[in-house]
């Protein structure tokens, strides 16, 4: 039996009809169309799955769709169009954060919950917001100092404007 | 891999919940922060029929501190019982342990109440319960009661809880006296479960210590008291606590643990490094007893 879900997704307010077992990784996937959260492990373990809910970045494949009812839910689609990537993701490019990407979305939008909350981060802070993460091909080093770059951006951009 | 269907209970009161599993025990599941129940659906290593999910309950969303006890509600996560700084001013152990529960993002859906109630051995929170003392509330359609911390544990993923219960909060008793605390654990990575844990409290009347509770987890089926070694230092004079008995309380836990092997580690490196723990634990929770606050 399915059940109607409302949810706010990437600013745009979604209604869906969906089956109680069925996780928020799966529904945005198939019913929703975004398919930038990968589906790694489906166990919680790798983080290519990550989504802002409320603004806390949460694995979606360890949380049911129907729990996020009412709920403001932010995917990597809705961090930047294409033709202006956001800070993280341009820092992620020059400093060659970026192999096969499929651990890509997942970790932009823990490095963004983290620098969202505290812009002037330091490596550690960024090492352990981006544990929940796991990349198989960059050896993370390049990852951190992409988040690191893009914090100092921010942090300039901020002080310029401010 | 995808759950099998199940029904799902979004519950708004605590009798709804109770009633829901009152009406179908074994094939029912609560639901709290899905950290450990969602990958194990996902898994199909459990199919129930039932879920009944509690994070609508309202009630359940609080932390409490009193003069003798802290109390958080079973709907609280466990990023925000981390950042409390009142619950930290009383029992700054929790704040610490609740540092290497998996990784921030766990924590942010995570609570302390499902830590405890899904009793891994390997796991802080029931430490940190066993440790500091305290009890469960439970209810069910029969009524409410509650559980000591030295009853809970019962084995491996098992506690004292019948599968028509569900518990509310969980109490930390706040130590009386100047008291010290020590958490350590030995894992490979940050925010891996623990390949062998310690958490500590030890307090002095005058230079005499007149508590000791040390916990050691990872260390069997559930986590362990280590009372042999609390006997040991109980009584002693803080400043007679030095290399001999500090050895003998080491060798009491290494004797006390009932570690195996598994692909973490050996049984033997477990026991070796639970005495090291629990000599480190003794040392620096003295430490901190006897430093003014
Ligand atoms: C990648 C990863 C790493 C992790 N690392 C660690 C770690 O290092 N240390 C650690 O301690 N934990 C770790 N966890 C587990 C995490 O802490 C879980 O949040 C916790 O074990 C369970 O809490 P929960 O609220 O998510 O409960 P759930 O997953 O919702 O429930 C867990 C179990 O407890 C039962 N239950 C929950 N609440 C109640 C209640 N109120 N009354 C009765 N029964 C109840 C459920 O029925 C279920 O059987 C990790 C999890 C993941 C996914
Ligand atoms: S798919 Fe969700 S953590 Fe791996
Ligand atoms: S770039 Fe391939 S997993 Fe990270």
């Amino acid at each position: 039996m399915k059940y109607p879900l409302n949810v706010r997704v990437n600013g745009v307010e979604t209604s869906v009809d969906v089956e109680p077992h069925r996780s928020l990784l799966n529904v945005l996937r198939e019913d929703i169309g975004l398919t930038g959260p990968k589906e790694g492990c489906d166990d919680s373990e790798c983080g290519a799955c990550m989504v802002l809910v409320d603004g806390r970045p949460v694995n979606s494949c360890s949380y049911l769709a129907l729990q996020t009812d009412g709920r403001e839910i932010t995917t990597i689609e809705g961090v930047s169009e294409p033709s202006c990537p956001h800070s993280i993701q341009q820092a992620l490019l020059e400093e060659g954060g970026v192999q096969c990407g499929f651990c890509t979305p997942g970790i932009v939008m823990s490095a963004k919950a983290l620098l969202d909350a505290n812009p002037s981060c330091d490596e550690d802070e960024v090492r352990l917001a981006l544990g929940g993460n796991l990349c198989r091909c960059t050896g993370y080093q390049k990852i951190v100092r992409a988040v690191l770059r893009a914090a100092e951006q921010l942090q300039d951009r901020a002080g310029t404007t401010g | 891999m995808k759950p099998p269907p199940f029904k799902y209970h979004a519950c708004r009161t605590i009798d709804e919940a109770v009633g829901i599993l009152d009406s179908d025990p074994d094939g029912s599941k609560v639901l709290a922060g899905g950290q450990s129940l969602v990958p194990v659906l996902n898994l199909r290593l459990a199919a129930p029929d039932n879920l009944v999910d509690i994070n609508s309950i309202e009630s359940l969303d609080h932390i409490r501190v009193q003069p003798d006890h802290v109390a958080i509600g079973a709907g609280t996560r466990q990023y925000v019982v981390e950042r409390s700084d009142q619950l930290h001013s009383v029992l700054p152990v929790v704040r610490e342990a609740l540092s290497h529960v998996g990784h921030s993002q766990i924590r942010n859906r995570g609570t302390v109440v499902g830590s405890i109630c899904h009793a891994d051995p390997a796991a802080e929170m029931p430490a940190v319960f066993l440790t500091v003392g305290g009890e469960v509330t439970a209810h069910s359609a029969a009524g409410t009661r509650t559980i000591g911390s030295d009853d809970f544990f019962e084995s491996y993923l098992t506690t004292a809880l019948e599968p028509n219960e569900i518990v509310t909060q969980v109490k930390f008793d706040i130590p009386s006296g100047r008291t010290g605390w020590y958490f350590e654990e030995v894992a490979r990575r940050h925010g891996d479960f623990a390949i062998l844990g310690v958490v500590a409290l030890v307090s002095l009347e005058g230079d005499t210590v007149s508590r000791a509770r040390i916990t050691i987890f990872g260390g069997g089926a559930t986590p362990l008291r280590m009372t042999a070694a609390e006997q040991l230092i109980t009584g002693a004079k803080a400043s007679d606590i030095g290399g001999d008995l500090l050895e003998r309380a080491a060798i009491e836990a290494s004797a006390a643990v009932r570690p195996t092997d598994d692909i973490h580690a050996s049984a033997d490196y477990r026991r070796h490094v639970a005495g090291l723990l629990t000599r480190r634990a003794v040392t620096r929770s003295l430490e901190r007893a006897g430093s003014p606050a």
